[in-house]
């Protein structure tokens, strides 16, 4: 129950009820985005953000660049095993 | 799939494997670490992760299935309420199968009870939209995970004046039942993988009195295998230098302090209760969420007559046992012979979810099993290679 997919709002449907359109993985559906607004972050601006989506309400950003970074940590890692078993 | 796919990648997988397989050759001991959430033990099972572990790790499968920790006697008073005639009863899937003392919501819904599966608690608003004649009410039940969005849902019905809907509360708290598992002596951990979305919502900081008052290191991790295998590392570093410390892996959603707008929905919403009931764990303080006087008009639990009585488990189910970790799933008589995910007596089998449904769904029991019932944690490590783990890409 408490597992989430990662999806990019491509669409601000209703500015007041604070509905958006995500792509999830190619479907597109409405969510709530009450969680992800507040002054520095309008509806308006969030269009292209990356959100985890749970029970249709967009929860959290997804922060890119810490993402990248984790792979990058795990990327380095399986290349200093390679270079261990060659 | 962005932010997925690629925290499936094998080889990745593997180096972490056999960096998790040098720490616990220099701990020298076996290792229990519990993952907290249900999320996560789904993902363990599903990935095949505790079998290419080393032996020296056990993983025990707590209590963060919300669907496993309710107790019957609150599934009684969903049925109760379902069953009044103008009643449209709207609920998440995953509790359709639940078993009450004598029946299911599906069982309920057979006999003639209006019932509605629904994937949002705003689908249940829509609803009450378009059966003014009716009452909705929604089963609100989950961690804090899933508390903003019913909270959200509450606030939206208020602004908008609905008052044909309600909602039966159940949401739950992580941190009073990791107290309380901490404070239960038949427990021994050395670590959590700590639950990656209720942390979205409440943050990192609340689990400090897990490293300072009980000495425990715990990971807030993600879901994908990756995720997992990196927490369980972070983890046994901290264990090799000796610390306990609460360390994030799943930074690209937790932050150290959460989400504020969803903590203010809940804390506007919500008021905590004195004492809640836990399937297996029993009363625990202040560890359950109830709607606010000001929300009043929403609390179904005012609005119906609902038995309000605590029911024993069956005597031959062990869900109890097993959501401490106390116990293992084929520990128990009834499991994967009267239990099964077709026929489910306790709630581990009948949510996806829980231990027993995960270790019955994917097989894993022979493997684990033969580790475990021949109590033989030690330590196997070799010098040779592992053989390879596929992770599937679905």
């Amino acid at each position: 129950m408490c597992l989430g997919i990662p999806g990019q709002i491509i669409e601000i449907t209703n500015v007041n009820h604070k509905l958006a359109i995500v792509n999830i993985g190619g479907v597109k559906r409405q969510v709530n985005i009450a969680c992800i607004v507040d002054e520095q972050h309008p509806p308006e601006a969030c269009i292209g953000d990356w959100v985890l989506v749970h029970v249709g309400f967009a929860m959290n950003r997804i922060n890119e660049q810490e993402a990248a970074e984790t792979l990058q940590l795990l990327q380095e890692l399986a290349a200093a095993q390679t270079g261990i078993s060659t | 799939m962005k932010y997925v796919d690629e925290f499936r990648e094998p080889e990745k997988a593997e180096a972490i494997r056999r960096e998790i397989a040098k720490l616990c050759h220099q701990l020298e001991k076996p290792i229990k670490i519990m993952e907290v959430c249900g999320g996560h033990t789904h993902s363990i099972f599903k990935y095949g992760i505790e079998e290419i572990l080393p032996e020296a790790i056990e993983l025990i499968h707590g209590p963060g299935c919300p669907v496993c920790v309710m107790p019957k006697g609150r599934l009684d008073d969903a049925i109760a309420i379902s069953q009044n005639h103008n009643v449209i009863f709207a609920t998440f899937g995953d509790a359709m199968r639940v078993p009450g003392s004598n029946t299911t919501l599906l069982q309920a819904r057979a006999q003639g009870a209006d019932i509605r599966m629904v994937y949002s608690p705003l689908d249940s608003l829509q609803i009450a939209r378009d059966n003014p004649d009716k009452q909705v009410v929604f089963f609100a039940l989950g961690f804090e995970t899933t508390a903003p969005s019913t909270a959200f849902t509450i606030l939206q019905a208020a602004a908008e004046e609905i008052h044909n809907f309600s909602m039966f509360c159940n949401h739950v708290l992580v941190v009073p039942a990791l107290k309380a598992l901490l404070d239960n002596p038949d427990l021994q951990l050395d670590g959590f993988v700590g639950p990656g979305h209720v942390s979205m919502v409440i943050g990192t900081d609340p689990y400090e009195f897990i490293s300072q008052q009980y000495n425990k290191p715990i990971v807030v991790s993600g879901f994908e295998p990756l995720d997992i295998l990196q927490s369980i590392w972070m983890l046994l570093q901290q264990l090799v230098e000796n610390r306990c410390e609460v360390e994030n892996q799943y930074n690209r959603i937790v932050q150290k302090s959460g989400n504020t707008v969803a903590l203010q929905a809940i804390n506007k919403v919500f008021a905590v209760r004195d004492s809640f009931d836990w399937r297996g764990l029993g009363d625990i303080p202040y560890s359950g969420l109830q709607i606010q006087p000001e929300y009043a008009q929403f609390d179904a639990e005012l609005k119906f007559t609902i038995p309000n009585l605590k029911v024993a488990d069956h005597k031959a189910c062990k869900c109890g046992e097993i959501l401490k970790g106390v116990l293992k799933p084929w520990e128990c008589k009834v499991f994967g012979t009267a239990c099964t995910p077709e026929t489910p007596i306790g709630t581990c089998m009948v949510s996806s979810e829980g231990a027993c449904a995960a270790y019955y769904k994917y097989g894993r029991l022979s493997t684990i099993a033969k580790r475990t019932i021949a109590q033989k944690p030690k330590l196997t490590i070799t010098q040779e290679p592992l053989p390879a783990c596929g992770f599937s890409s679905d």
